[in-house]
């Protein structure tokens, strides 16, 4: 009987990268590390060296860095020009955010419905979201156009406006306005729908019967049980389309450059004519740093809320 | 109460039939349960009474008048679903109060019918709690309480016990025939279980394939199935059928036993090899082949455990079959030929 003992059982051997692939604390680390260093590097650096411009006098044309306190801060706040780009900002962001939930909730319940040419109304709808947006703002340029807008002569040869009515969309500051709202909203509806849509089909068919039968029409369908159950995915939608359109400067800069007289000027174009074109670095950094509370507020709040809504 | 009625009733999807040509009428009060396979289309004929779906061809009339038309919430029926389908977002109370706040009910009322359906099926507690803290049997009693609240002239129920536990099923079946006895609501059930249905039934329709086989009481379709499917269907173990000539002959397995337990009388002879003995507690299943058969015939006997007579597997015995239990079909129509034993 000893003998069955005398020659030890062969191990099993795992290579090198099996072992690896086992340990699950080295592996997590590993995994977890381009994501680290992309926030590190391209998040957090830039983040803390923007905090400690604001506070400073750097601009382009020196080389010398003076700690000035928060003397940027107090500049800002007494100019006419930061209030004017936080109301834009805000009206912008509101407005067109309102727009694109009720676009979205539309167009998602349209695709939820099956017809014959879906697959390609989708990607239509989706094709806003994956063209790049300064190509976009640029083929809206167009359409806004102050000779060529095809708006204008498309409504003139309908013969809705009169003879002597042609606006300048870029021009007139509530126009030039509107046409932002208007193009943040082409730009955010395509990803609003799709994760609407997202929502919608997540929802048991049964309950959309249920309701039928116990004798809920379309609106009260909609509204007391589609709307509620999709709540928490809608905030989620919301929260995307808040935080793209709140820190946007590409369709401002395309469409009007901040113009006519910084009327369309928005916080983060207005950090970027500072910083960047004015060589103000110190100043546009503490003007972008005012993005920072707003979105981080926005960011827990919606996060929070979401959560609690949340059903099974 | 009201009568429910399918006439020449077809519904297609993508060319296949789901619903063929289905004729059938629910009496008054009646208990009628839907019994098949599934994909037989018991379910797309309910919701095709219910209104969710609309008939290719055909037409559906509620208390004598075609509603075919109409939507789900102008027939004035009840749904209960396999899933409940309660609201997840509203609570119970919420839930069972939707239909009346619906039609626009005064409050008052619809608070008095919330009570009055709550303590009917014992959920006066659960009142303020969302579905997702109830569990599996609770929330069935919410369906059926949300069911019952406005009073419906029908009740359709899609399998509505298939998620509850086994030993739960039983007593929620109990207090389903009685309370359905007791508010006299024509019901239409729909399910896969043949326990279910034998004991729920007033009569039962047995589906396949889109059609109506056979409609009947619980006795008659047990007792003289119309063809072999339903022979086969009903009854677990489903009936033995062994090829006799141009027929087969088809018998229960109940009465299929050893010829000690009756030796005499207008009895039909075999000679058993036991395959394999299943041990269920209140029965032995015995599966064996006929000796002296070609093709081999593989039968099952259904032995009540209280019959003690010593069996092996691999050995040849006695069995006999009472000539009234033997039922023949034809072998290519399938269809009963004699009038059966019941």
């Amino acid at each position: 009987m000893i003998d069955t003992y005398t020659t030890a059982p062969k191990r099993a051997e795992a290579g090198l990268l099996a072992r690896f692939a086992d340990n699950e604390r080295w592996l997590s680390r590993v995994m977890l590390a381009p994501a680290i260093l992309y926030i590190v590097l391209l998040v957090g650096f830039p983040f803390l060296l923007s905090l400690f411009y604001s506070l400073s006098s750097v601009t382009v044309a020196s080389r010398e860095i003076h700690f000035v306190g928060l003397e940027n801060f107090r500049r800002i706040v007494e100019s006419g020009t930061f209030w004017l780009s936080l109301k834009n900002t805000i009206l912008i962001t509101v407005i067109s955010q309102f727009f694109v939930i009720v676009f979205a909730n539309i167009l998602a319940m349209a695709l939820l419905v099956d017809f014959r040419v879906k697959w390609f109304v989708r990607f239509l709808i989706l094709l806003p979201w994956v063209a790049p947006i300064s190509l976009g703002s640029i083929g809206w340029l167009w359409i806004f156009d102050s000779i060529y807008s095809i708006i204008n002569w498309t409504v003139r040869v309908i013969g809705l406006f009169g003879p002597n009515f042609w606006p300048i969309w870029l021009g007139q500051p509530d126009l030039a306005i509107a046409s932002i709202i208007i193009v943040n909203v082409w730009r955010i509806v395509p990803l609003a729908t799709v994760i609407v849509l997202a929502g919608l089909t997540s929802i048991p068919k049964d309950i959309h019967d249920a309701a039928a039968v116990d004798g809920a029409g379309f609106w009260r369908r909609h509204f007391q049980i589609t709307a509620p159950l999709i709540m928490p995915i809608t905030l989620v939608a919301l929260l995307f389309g808040i935080i793209f359109t709140f820190t946007d400067l590409i369709v401002v800069f395309v469409l009007t450059r901040g113009g006519p007289y910084d009327q369309t000027q928005v916080i983060a174009s207005w950090a970027y004519f500072t910083g960047i074109q004015g060589g103000d670095l110190a100043g546009g950094a503490a003007i972008s740093l005012f993005l920072f509370p707003v979105l981080v507020a926005v960011a827990v709040l919606f996060l929070w809320f979401a959560r609690r809504a949340e059903v099974t | 109460m009201a009568t429910v009625e399918a006439r020449n009733l077809t519904k297609l999807f993508d060319q296949v039939h789901a619903v063929d040509g289905i004729n059938l009428l629910a009496q008054e009060g009646e208990f009628l349960v839907l019994l098949g396979p599934s994909g037989c289309g018991k379910t797309t004929l309910m919701r095709l009474i219910a209104g969710l779906e609309r008939p290719t061809k055909g037409d559906i009339a509620i208390d004598g008048k075609v509603v075919t038309d109409l939507p789900p919430r102008a027939r004035n029926i009840a749904m209960v679903f396999q899933s409940y389908a309660l609201y997840p977002h509203l609570t119970v109370e919420r839930n069972i109060s939707f239909p009346l706040r619906a039609v626009g009910m005064p409050k008052g009322q619809i608070r008095e019918k919330v009570e009055w359906a709550a303590q009917m099926f014992g959920i006066e507690r659960f009142l303020d709690r969302k579905p997702r803290q109830l569990s599996g049997g609770e929330r069935q009693r919410v369906a059926l309480a949300r069911a019952v609240v406005r009073e419906p002239v029908v009740f359709l129920l899609d399998e509505p016990l298939s998620n509850l536990d086994a030993k739960l099923r039983n007593s929620a079946r109990d207090e389903l025939k009685q309370f359905q006895r007791s508010l006299g609501t024509t019901t239409i059930y729909v399910t896969h279980d043949q326990a279910e249905a034998m004991g729920l039934g007033d009569r039962i329709a047995v589906l396949n394939q889109g059609k109506v086989i056979q409609i009947g009481t619980p006795q008659e379709i047990y007792g003289s199935p119309m063809d072999t499917f339903v022979a086969t269907f009903i009854g677990s173990p489903p009936m033995n059928l062994i090829e006799d000539g141009g027929t087969w002959l088809g018998f229960r397995p109940e009465a299929l036993l050893p010829k000690e337990v009756e030796p005499d009388g207008d009895n039909m002879n075999f000679r058993l090899r036991i395959t394999r003995i299943e041990y269920l507690g209140a029965d032995r299943l015995v599966y064996g082949v006929i000796e002296g058969r070609t093709p081999e015939a593989h039968v099952i006997s259904k032995i009540p455990t209280n019959i003690r007579i010593e069996l092996a597997a691999g050995q040849g015995y006695d069995f006999v079959l009472r000539k009234q239990d033997i039922q023949r079909f034809d072998r290519h129509s399938s269809l009963r030929l004699n009038g059966g034993a019941t």
